[in-house]
């Protein structure tokens, strides 16, 4: 045991694990406070279609020769963010394709121009890197730190602020709109927080990954609490429990990142679903 | 003045209109039922008195003081709602939300008009219970509840009984009636039940081929309503 302390010890005298911790734990609270509306919004599968836009703009932002890709990537994917929204509010069925249609191609298109522009000799380690997240964590700098913890925290000041709206927005879009509320704006900025969001995720667990970080702590804290608020409240507890344990368990192990991290958020799930049916037949 | 006023109103979506020449009013106290057969337009109608969708044609204005986002609004549940996560209270107070306007949290002024509005429907009990666990009945209370918080004048019901048993659907629309007579609440309210509508309300619309609006007792002399209400009984 105490062996384990020493060697985290020694990996935490070094800036860059240091700051894959901080990143992590913000992103991953960030995601799941969003990750509860989506799921209930039936956007489950967002987070997937815009990180795979994310990786295309990556993509287009290497062969260019951007040096800051963040320049490409989060326009690109924040206008494809409100693109998908607004047509689902349309047209109900076109949801779902609009998201698979946008995934599947920006993909795709991204690694052909990869493939075909590729200045690196390592391009398999290349697209495995942005996909999975493997590596890019770890080679955070300052700046970029401290770009996501203000990040992070203007999108936490948000979710406090407009915690109410968002509540009612969920939960029944028409009613609230005849309340008077402004749903399309309020649609509008969740969606742009949600890319904003997913662009910074990429860092941490890739693009594949993402919508494991967004669906698994609000699915799991569904199978036990039972009002809006506590199921809020312990995704993000637990979102930000998992991501920490799945950053010191790769450190330790070396295993990837973001694939720990699932199989954290998995693990935990699990855990959560078992206490949910055991409470249920106790109920009964 | 009358509260609602809809004058010659084209109903539609997209451009394609679903129905035309809607003509009606709404006084203070009035309990109006709309009638009609699937896909003639009634759950377009109440969406577009309540400003969900623009009129394609014809002028809706709403008097008597009354504004828009001032209607108090009983949807068809969702099936998002069915599993969803909120307590009764949570979704009570979420009525409150239109008058909030920008500011972020709810007033002490508002947990008080919800805890009013729960008493009133005879659900203060349920108010830490889950939503998707409650029976049909309890559902549609908790979203009445919602809507009075909502609502200063009128509400607005979209088959308030749809999928509740007969005794509960009684129930309910005994719950209505006093709303009416003892709140002085408008009701509008979209019905299946023939006999229901004929029972309860005061005033009739038949949106369909050929629309009618005017009170019960001239609606039951019409063709339309012993051909309809004959279809009903079926």
């Amino acid at each position: 045991m105490t062996q384990i302390f020493e060697k985290l010890a020694l990996y935490f005298t070094y800036p860059f694990v240091r700051y894959a911790l901080i990143v992590g734990v913000l992103i991953a609270l960030c995601s799941s406070l969003f990750g509860v509306t989506l799921v209930l919004k039936r956007f489950s599968f967002i987070g997937d279609g815009l990180s795979h836009v994310a990786f295309g703009g990556m993509a287009v932002a290497a062969v260019v020769g951007v040096t800051n890709d963040m320049l490409v990537v989060l326009p690109v994917t924040v206008i494809c963010a409100i693109l998908l929204l607004k047509s689902s509010t349309r047209a109900k069925i076109k949801g779902d394709a609009a998201v698979a249609m946008i995934s599947v191609g920006a993909l795709a298109v991204g690694y052909l121009l990869m493939n075909i522009f590729s200045t690196s000799s390592n391009l398999a380690g290349d697209v495995c890197g942005t996909l999975f997240g493997s590596t890019s964590i770890l080679t955070l700098n300052k700046i970029e730190v401290w770009a996501s913890v203000i990040l992070s925290v203007l999108v936490v000041i948000f979710f406090i602020l407009f915690y109410n709206k968002i509540f009612a927005v969920t939960f029944d879009e028409d009613f609230a709109r005849t309340a008077g509320t402004p749903v399309g704006a309020y649609n509008l900025l969740i969606s742009v927080i949600i890319a904003v969001i997913i662009v910074l995720a990429m860092n941490l667990v890739g693009s594949l990954l993402i919508s494991a970080l967004v669906i698994f702590p609000a699915l799991s804290a569904m199978r036990v609490f039972k009002n809006f608020k506590s199921v809020t409240i312990c995704s993000a507890v637990l979102s930000v429990c998992c991501a920490a344990l799945g950053i010191l368990i790769s450190i330790l192990a070396g295993t990837p990142v973001g694939s720990t991290i699932v199989a954290a958020d998995i693990t935990a799930f699990f855990i959560f679903w078992i206490i949910g049916t055991v409470r249920k037949g106790v109920g009964k | 003045m009358a509260q609602i006023i809809c004058e010659d109103v084209t109903l539609g979506y997209d451009g394609k209109a679903v129905q035309t020449g809607i003509t009606f009013a709404v006084e203070a106290g009035d309990y109006l039922c709309i009638v009609g057969e699937n896909g003639s337009g009634k759950s377009t109608l109440v969406k577009t008195v309540l400003g969900l969708l623009p009129p394609l044609d014809g002028r809706i204005t709403f008097g008597d003081g009354l504004r828009a986002g001032e209607i108090g609004y009983l949807p068809q549940q969702t099936i998002v709602q069915q599993d969803f996560p909120a307590s009764v209270r949570e979704i009570v107070l979420s009525g409150c939300q239109g008058r909030r306007g920008f500011s972020p949290f709810y007033t002490a002024q508002d947990r008080q008009r919800a805890a009013r509005a729960m008493e009133r429907m005879e659900i203060t009990d349920l108010a830490g219970r889950c939503y998707r666990e409650l029976s049909g009945g309890q559902q549609q209370r908790v979203l009445l509840a919602r809507a009075l918080c909502a609502a200063k004048k009128v509400l607005l019901l979209d088959e308030p009984t749809a999928g509740l048993d007969p005794y509960v659907t009684e129930e309910m629309y005994a719950l209505v009636r006093s709303l009416n007579r003892e709140d002085g609440m408008t009701i509008m309210m979209i019905s299946h039940d023939m006999t229901a509508a004929l029972k309860y309300a005061d005033h009739i619309l038949h949106v369909g081929a050929c629309p009618f609006f005017g009170a019960k007792e001239e609606y039951i002399r019409t063709d339309l309503a012993k051909k309809f209400a004959g279809e009903g009984e079926k």
